[in-house]
């Protein structure tokens, strides 16, 4: 790795009891409370999932989408170790800490969901697995991912409890976790949107198409990188630090570049399928196909420029604008875009219940964040140390 | 800015490499199934239907299913739709004073809802646990509670909307038809057919049935010919009937490359409820693109090699050090 002279990851510090967190903690119990019913007495109880739309927000939002906003250790592990950009090195703990949550509660998400959950582990197991299945794929990934996560962030903890020997002999190994933490998303996150193939033409061919894994891919980097720009922005004003807008401001760069290919990605696949013309039907589908879009072309508009990239900000709001374009490609396909050919007359919208369950694994990664970052070394040091 | 041109090419060769195999997949191309030679399944005959709905208590029964109700006194099962609990349904079309049978204008018609049990299913591709899996001489597409995880990957694949979850239970198992395939030991076949009066609901291979129905589109509407009744090739049942106006099309023949319960009627497929589907099923393409990328898991092999041999050059040995560390070693 080039040599890039950084601040070294170190503890924020301060109280673990305020506002946020006491928040965070009750959000929590209700989804406690909630999953308790589901699971005495079935998902009917607390969900409004049917046979029409089987998968509500607890897999479309807490998998499809958790995972995905999830991508921000991946995109910055791409960036710093296969595109060799050792400058952005500060911004990898941060976010892979982000992904490691993420994706571990985007695990626990589909389990909650499982009808026959006790039997989860027949996915894993020689016999009953079934390749064929795309699911089968995405789950060993995700499942293997978790675990790549927890070896490639427990640096952090093992400095944090002194052993240093364990440390030295995973430092050794190090790079083949770094690669299977950049392979394994390349290889689930695609998978997330070949899931939709075998539904056919039950889903709106503006998102059904033989090119949805590298859709999915891409807009995975994407999202991954427009994370980053949100998370340190919301970090930087919540622990009241300095925004990295010399880092920032580069990234958001980058992140222009491949969704530029994502964009000319996208234009070709419609055009070569001929599927504008549901664009331009006039329905709520079509609409939100829009609004996807637009906010995926947002960026450009926000922060086009040099001078724009160093606005924290434009950098803010062009994160948010692919979090939504990224949120809406997932919500389109699987829930938005998607109709049985049988039975009209199915509707699908989350009930309180469901809703205050995803709210709940979004406090849980809210919590984790606060407490790991206050006293776990994972984000850059403020100030430069002390010489000793 | 060469860097950000050198990662711009990589994200474009890695993009390129994956539409590759997606879009060019000759080589682990995955054909559509076709049905077993010997694959069993039935024949429903919406003009013979006169929806007595014997066929829905039948199942019931046979099943061992509870009743559902959608009328308010809940005198009797009146499920509305196929569920967890209802593997069989006949539904009605109605169109305008719905005075004449089987007239798409100003008529009515009958169409069986139940588990076509596809050459294909997508189903059985979707399963990540081998919960659904289709037998591979009776073509019969089974459900295994005791494997199946509650994914209900099954529920949002299948076009015909076959594989329903019982919501409303802790342990909830996905119900489908199998065809009755529990009751062929003592001799018995499909109860819908089992029970049918008029023989629109036929079992049999779907070989002979499909010839069969063949047989029927070709006659002159409204001449007269023998229906079979039960079970194609069981004892004679058959009786003189009326032939209907067919429209020329036996449902399933193609469909999704080909299912093994097969329809005909008189009222356009898709006003009764049956999706239009092409000959090419969404598992083959969904498995085609699966194996593209993953068969023999050589295309991650190979990158992951390659990000090895990246990541092994770009991470120091002290990556990750705090700066304490270094210092420590110092003094």
């Amino acid at each position: 790795m080039s040599t890039h002279q950084h601040a070294a990851p170190a503890p924020v510090g301060g109280s673990l009891l305020n506002a946020v967190t006491v928040v965070c903690g009750v959000l929590i119990l209700i989804m406690a409370t909630i999953l308790l019913v589901r699971f005495i007495f079935g998902l009917a109880s607390v969900t409004n999932v049917n046979d029409g739309y089987s998968w509500g927000i607890w897999v479309v939002m807490d998998v499809m989408v958790g995972s995905a906003l999830a991508c921000g250790g991946f995109s910055v592990a791409l960036l710093v170790y296969i595109f060799n950009k050792g400058e952005y090195h500060p911004l990898v703990r941060p976010a892979l800490l982000a992904s490691l949550f993420g994706y571990t509660l985007a695990g626990f998400g589909i389990f909650v969901d499982l009808g026959r959950w006790w039997n989860f582990w027949h996915i894993f197991w020689p016999g009953y697995a079934n390749p064929n299945s795309v699911m089968f794929e995405v789950a060993v990934c995700v499942t293997a991912y978790i675990l790549v996560m927890w070896i490639e962030f427990s640096p952090v903890f093992l400095e944090k409890l002194g052993l240093r020997d364990v440390r030295k002999k995973l430092n050794k190994w190090l790079f083949f976790f770094i690669a299977l933490g950049v392979l394994l998303p390349m290889m689930h996150q695609s998978s997330l949107g070949t899931m939709l193939v075998v539904m056919g033409s039950q889903v709106n061919p503006l998102w059904q198409t033989p090119a949805v894994p590298l859709i999915y891919l891409l807009t995975a980097i994407i999202i991954g990188y427009g994370v980053v720009l949100f998370e340190s922005c919301v970090a930087a004003a919540s622990y009241r630090r300095s925004i990295e807008v010399h880092l920032l401001g580069p990234l958001a760069r980058i992140m222009l570049g491949v969704l530029a290919v994502y964009l000319l990605v996208r234009v070709v696949d419609l055009t070569l399928r001929g599927a504008w013309s549901n664009a331009f039907a006039f329905s709520g589908v079509a609409l939100s196909f829009w609004v996807e879009n637009l906010a995926f072309v947002a960026p450009f508009l926000l922060i086009g420029t040099a001078v724009a990239r160093r606005n924290p900000a434009r950098l803010f709001l062009a994160g948010i604008a692919i979090m939504i374009g990224g949120i809406l490609l997932r919500l389109n396909g699987f829930l938005i875009g998607y109709g049985h050919h049988t039975g009209t007359g199915w509707s699908y919208f989350p009930s309180v219940g469901e809703i205050m369950v995803t709210v709940g694994f979004f406090a849980i990664e809210v919590l984790g964040y606060i407490i790991i970052t206050r006293r776990f070394p994972v984000l850059p040091r403020e100030t430069a140390p002390a010489a000793s | 800015m060469s860097t950000r041109r050198h990662f711009l090419k990589g994200a474009l060769a890695g993009g390129a490499a994956i539409s590759g195999a997606t879009l060019a997949p000759e080589a682990c191309a995955r054909a559509t199934h076709t049905r077993p030679a010997e694959g069993l399944g039935l024949l429903y005959d919406a003009t013979l239907c006169i929806g007595c709905k014997a066929c829905v208590a039948a199942c019931k029964q046979a099943n061992n299913n509870p009743p559902e109700f959608s009328t308010e006194d809940k005198l009797w099962d009146t499920p509305l739709d196929t569920s967890g609990y209802t593997f069989n349904i006949i539904k009605m079309y109605r169109n305008g004073t719905m005075q004449t049978k089987d007239a798409e204008v100003d008529g009515f018609a009958f169409m069986k809802t139940s588990c076509m049990h596809c050459a294909d299913p997508s189903c059985v591709s979707a399963c990540p646990v081998s919960a659904m899996v289709k037998d591979p001489v009776t073509g019969i597409v089974a459900y295994h509670p005791e494997i199946c995880v509650g994914c209900r990957y099954c529920v949002v694949a299948c076009p015909f909307g076959i594989p329903k979850y019982q919501y409303d239970s802790p342990t909830g198992k996905i119900g489908k038809c199998e065809l009755c395939r529990h009751r062929y030991a003592d001799g018995h076949y499909s109860a819908c057919a089992e029970v049918c009066p008029t023989g629109a609901t036929l079992y049999g291979k779907t070989a002979e049935l499909l010839l069969e129905a063949k047989r029927r589109i070709a006659l002159e509407p409204g001449s007269v010919t023998r229906y079979p009744r039960g079970k194609i090739g069981g004892p004679d049942q058959s009786y003189e009937g009326k032939v209907g106006k067919y429209l020329h099309h036996v449902y399933g023949e193609f469909e999704y490359g080909g299912t093994q319960v097969l329809k005909l009627s008189a009222v356009n497929f898709e006003k009764v409820g049956m999706p239009d589907l092409p000959p090419k099923s969404s598992a083959s393409t969904s498995e085609t693109i699966q194996h593209s990328l993953y068969g023999g898991l050589v295309l991650p092999v190979v990158v992951l090699g390659a990000l090895s041999f990246i990541a092994k050059k770009t991470v120091p040995d002290d990556d990750d050090a705090a700066p304490d560390d270094s210092q420590e070693k110092k003094s």
